[in-house]
């Protein structure tokens, strides 16, 4: 079975800071990780490519640096990675990435099941990956939980929904968007780890893609990020002190003063 | 400190503390308390190719050396060094099959050991042989081509868990541990079982098990090396794993320095942190500066061993002496820094104390390991060094 995982890099979240003049992420010195989600469709790609003696293969858009991203899926056991980077690709939204990502995936030619993170950390839409299934046009489950079967011809999986989980049958070709729930992902190997640094990672550009040429990064984005902007913090509460009857007169007041009540 | 390390060892280093840290800290306590060996661990272990870091190359391992090892043993010990334990109990259990053993021998067990498919475990040790080896009476009798192995092993790490046993017993009664010689023996071999599984005051994730032969038939290729090599075999093996003990004990210190220094900015008496108390502040210089002292020694005699120094009994016994020492001192102010809390379950501390004690004992007591020092101090004065 040929199995695709798209995967993202986005900065580590405990230290993301917003810069207050510009409004913008500082991404200096911010390291950077696979996004936690992707893990958990990395380590899905692997057991089911270890069952069926398949191969699977690591794909993302992003800058140069993304490399670190591909090497450490490999070492955890991806087979191939490609790197699809151009400065023509940047400022890309959601479906400007998908409509890259599809045109790699074509060029790969041959998959039986895409997978990708439900979402990322850093953009959070959750819409690359159903946007890049309607490209392809191949069937899509989103939010997966368990694969429950899976052959050559058709896949069965569990959607977690609010409320309890669907029950899905669909033929393959399709893609996932998977849920952390899904599995526990492994930690890589040394004999990986040492392969990963020896690998020899692939890289596309917008001319090794058949895609139509405006249809890529900011010039291809139909959305236009027109403010980022932190919101205010939150003032620090008062605490009331002194006679109940005082503080309950106090805190009607300041209800009121406040348009609360 | 910067040791210098190569990248390859940073990378084990790395993953070694990802493991102890993503894996091992969130079971710890309940693997201490139900005493209960870790098998999953072992397993995601094994995945992570830890158990190749100290196998050759041709037989499926990476072909590290010593101061792969002892970087890996710390950084797992400074977790849990009952996890750790059954770790470095593999690599020694295989040392006497790396070091002694027949191509045959290396090609049929040590692949295993590699993959992690097959734990080791290492027997010398008998109710009424402890420091003093020369006590054994466990025999080999040889027999229509077979040896036949009578006798109990005590205290065995890995006991039951491993598949693969290098174990010392008398070829030869009548010439004492001159007559001793080491053999492979598989878990499953007819008679071959495990008597009494040990209840242990620390690294309680860990097996401690009885080995009990009766008329238990090995073939005769399983002999490593030659009959009456045994001693030799068992003492090169323990030069070779000391600095795993030293390890273990770095790794608990500084796991315990690390909870002591966190705990100490925390608490707050007399208005404020006890890290600003001079005594606190000067038990945690102390724990610093010893545990930096005692990775120091044994990170050089690890590279001295790995640059292929022969004779290594002397300095190989000094890591396991001085680093157990310095584990049981830094264990113990741990717990006085942590005060009552430090004292109860609920903090990691008391297990690390309890922990830090079986250092100073097994592989050679520390009093043994201070024999070895002086006698080899004293031979090297005769031959005029
Ligand atoms: C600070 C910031 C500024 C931005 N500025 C702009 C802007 O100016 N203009 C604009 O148009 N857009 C902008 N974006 C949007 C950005 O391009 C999106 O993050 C990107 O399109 C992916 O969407 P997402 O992060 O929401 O991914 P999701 O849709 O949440 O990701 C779902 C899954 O899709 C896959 N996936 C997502 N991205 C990739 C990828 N690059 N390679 C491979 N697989 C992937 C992964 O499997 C992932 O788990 C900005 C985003 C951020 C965080
Ligand atoms: C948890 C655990 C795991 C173990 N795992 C293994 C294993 O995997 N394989 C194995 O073979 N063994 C193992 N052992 C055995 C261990 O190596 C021995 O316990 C150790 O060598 C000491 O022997 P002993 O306990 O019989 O102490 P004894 O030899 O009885 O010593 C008692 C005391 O006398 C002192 N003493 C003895 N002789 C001298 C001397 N000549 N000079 C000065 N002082 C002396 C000792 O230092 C000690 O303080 C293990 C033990 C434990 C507790």
């Amino acid at each position: 079975m040929e199995i695709i995982v798209c995967i993202k890099q986005v900065p580590e979240t405990g230290n993301i800071k917003i810069n207050p003049q510009t409004n913008t992420l500082i991404r200096e010195g911010v390291p950077s990780i696979i996004n936690p989600m992707d893990m958990y469709a990395i380590e899905e790609g692997l057991r089911i490519k270890e069952k069926s003696s398949g191969r699977m293969t690591v794909i993302t858009m992003g800058p140069p640096q993304a490399d670190a991203a591909l090497r450490e899926s490999i070492s955890l056991g991806a087979d191939d990675a490609i790197l699809i980077s151009d400065k023509r690709f940047s400022g890309a939204d959601t479906w400007a990435t998908a409509y890259t990502l599809a045109q790699a995936i074509k060029k790969i030619g041959h998959y039986d099941l895409i997978l990708c993170g439900k979402q990322a950390i850093d953009g959070d839409t959750a819409q690359v990956g159903p946007e890049l299934a309607e490209m392809l046009g191949i069937p899509i489950a989103t939010y997966v939980r368990k694969i429950e079967e899976i052959d050559n011809e058709h896949i069965r999986v569990h959607r977690m929904m609010e409320d309890g989980y669907d029950v899905i049958d669909t033929p393959m070709p399709a893609l996932l968007t998977v849920v952390k729930e899904i599995n526990i992902p492994r930690l890589p190997s040394l004999k990986g780890k040492m392969k990963a640094r020896k690998a020899e990672i692939t890289v596309w550009t917008a001319d090794d893609l058949n895609g139509e040429p405006s249809f890529y990064g900011l010039q291809g984005s139909p959305t236009w990020v027109v403010k980022i902007f932190s919101p205010d913090p939150r003032p620090s509460g008062r605490i009331l002190t002194g006679k109940t009857s005082e503080m309950v007169a106090e805190l009607v007041k300041g209800l009121k003063e406040t348009k609360i009540i | 400190m910067d040791y210098f390390l190569t990248e390859d060892q940073l990378m084990i280093k790395d993953l070694a503390k990802r493991i102890a840290e993503e894996r091992i800290k969130p079971v710890r306590a309940e693997l201490d308390e139900k005493e209960e060996f870790p098998k999953e661990i072992i397993q995601e272990m094994a995945k992570s190719d830890m158990f190749g870091i100290f196998i050759p190359e041709e037989f499926g391992g990476l072909g590290g050396r010593c101061l792969d090892l002892v970087l890996a043993v710390e950084e797992l010990s400074r977790i849990c060094s009952g996890v750790a334990i059954s770790f470095a109990a593999t690599a020694l259990g295989s040392f006497p099959i790396i070091l002694f053993g027949s191509q045959k021998q290396k090609e049929k067990y040590l692949p295993y050991v590699a993959s992690g498919k097959s734990l080791c475990a290492f027997a010398l040790t008998e109710p009424d042989a402890g420091s003093d080896a020369s006590g054994i009476k466990t025999t080999a009798r040889m027999e229509g081509g077979e040896y036949i192995l009578n006798g109990t092993k005590q205290w065995i790490t890995n006991g039951a868990e491993a598949d693969i046993y290098t174990v010392i017993a008398l070829t030869n009664p009548s010439k004492g541990i001159r007559g001793a010689s080491a053999f492979i023996v598989e878990k499953g071999t007819p008679g071959f079982v495990f008597g009494k599984k040990e209840k242990k005051m620390g690294i309680r994730a860990s097996s401690t098990r009885e080995l009990v032969f009766s008329n238990c038939r090995i073939p005769a290729e399983n002999l490593i090396s030659k009959e009456g090599m045994g001693f030799m075999v068992a003492m090169k093996t323990l030069d070779q794993s000391r600095p795993g003990i030293g390890a273990q004990a770095i790794g608990i210190a500084q796991g315990a320095m690390e909870e002591a220094l966190e705990y100490s900015h925390q608490r707050v008496q007399f208005g404020q942190p006890i890290s600003s108390f001079q005594a606190v502040q000067h038990m945690l210089a102390d724990m610093a500066t010893q545990i930096e002292a005692a990775r120091a020694l044994v990170y050089s005699v690890a590279r001295y061993m790995d640059s292929g120094a022969k004779e290594i009994s002397k300095e190989s016994a000094m890591t396991k002496l001085f680093a157990s020492d310095v584990a049981m001192q830094v264990t113990i102010n741990a717990v006085q820094i942590l005060g009552g809390y430090g004292y109860m379950r609920d903090y990691p501390v008391e297990k690390m104390m309890r922990d830090a004690k079986i250092t100073q004992i097994y592989e050679g007591t520390n009093q043994i390991q201070r024999n070895v020092i002086a006698l080899q101090m004293l031979k090297e004065r005769a031959k005029g060094r």
